[in-house]
């Protein structure tokens, strides 16, 4: 085994992730495209603590798990508050700031 | 060697079609269920680096409460259950090349970066499955890291006050 199987492996997942935050219009979905690519920066963090031997990667990949799960559901709240006030979760009506 | 390496391919494809099916399919719960796959996976993947208790947190926390959360989104927004057709903007061809682009910016880097350093997993698993990794964890968070995991806690609080406030209806 080599230590880039699994780092490569994390770069797929986060260009995939990258991808569908690009690509996606209905708000739910880019979340979850944000999930994805925090993911991937967690597998990366339990790669190097393995090849370190140093639990320090384990404890801050735990860490970031914590803030993912309160940054989904602060992000749904949001989502929720868009669909209620306007009936709809498509990003591309969100055109307020353009000017 | 060669077990981890089988397991290690079999997990990397089914993790790979399944987000690339994620981002790409045109069924909203079916995006969400692909998630599931692909954050199992991920479990799994912590297994194989004897991270056990990490990947049971990732279980619990990903695959048990926040597709659980986002299966909730999904149906408070009355998305379209089915095949939907509009979930994609016209920028298709921008973020394929921006994500190519950079996933070979990454793997040179990793490439150039690590090569072919390798790891040694023949008794990860083993390791993993006697606990001694969650032990160490334990000791280290109450210790070391007691003042961020303090403030992971006053963190998920204010998380979940802000979303209450932001959500409540009047």
């Amino acid at each position: 085994m080599i230590l880039n199987q699994f780092l490569l492996l994390a770069a797929f997942l986060f260009c995939v992730g990258v991808y569908g935050v690009i690509v996606r219009k209905n708000a739910v979905l880019v979340l979850m495209s944000i999930e994805l690519m925090i993911n991937s920066v967690n597998m990366n963090f339990v790669a190097f603590a393995f090849y370190n031997d140093n639990l320090a990667g384990q404890v801050f990949a735990l860490f970031a798990i914590a803030v993912a799960a309160a940054e989904v559901g602060v992000g749904l709240a949001i989502v929720l508050l868009i669909y209620r006030n306007r009936r709809s979760v498509d990003l591309a009506d969100l055109s307020e700031m353009k000017g | 060697m060669l077990a981890q390496n089988i397991v290690f391919a079999i997990l990397a494809v089914t993790m790979g079609v399944s987000a690339l099916r994620m981002v790409t399919t045109q069924n909203v719960v079916h995006a969400a269920l692909y998630l599931v796959m692909v954050l199992a996976g991920v479990a799994a993947q912590y297994v194989l680096l004897a991270a056990e208790f990490v990947a049971v947190v990732q279980v619990l926390v990903y695959i048990g409460a926040i597709v659980v959360l986002f299966l909730f989104g999904i149906m408070l927004t009355r998305a379209k259950l089915g095949e939907d057709g509009d979930l994609d903007n016209d920028q298709k061809w921008l973020g394929a090349l921006v994500s190519t682009f950079l996933l070979g910016v990454f793997g040179l880097t990793l490439w150039r970066a690590f090569g072919e350093t390798s790891l040694d997993l023949t008794n990860s698993v083993a390791v993993g499955a006697s606990g001694v990794n969650t032990a160490r964890i334990a000791d280290s968070i109450f210790s070391d890291y007691l003042i961020p995991f303090e403030a992971a806690s006053v963190l998920l609080l204010a998380a979940l006050v802000g979303a209450v406030v932001v959500a409540r209806r009047d």
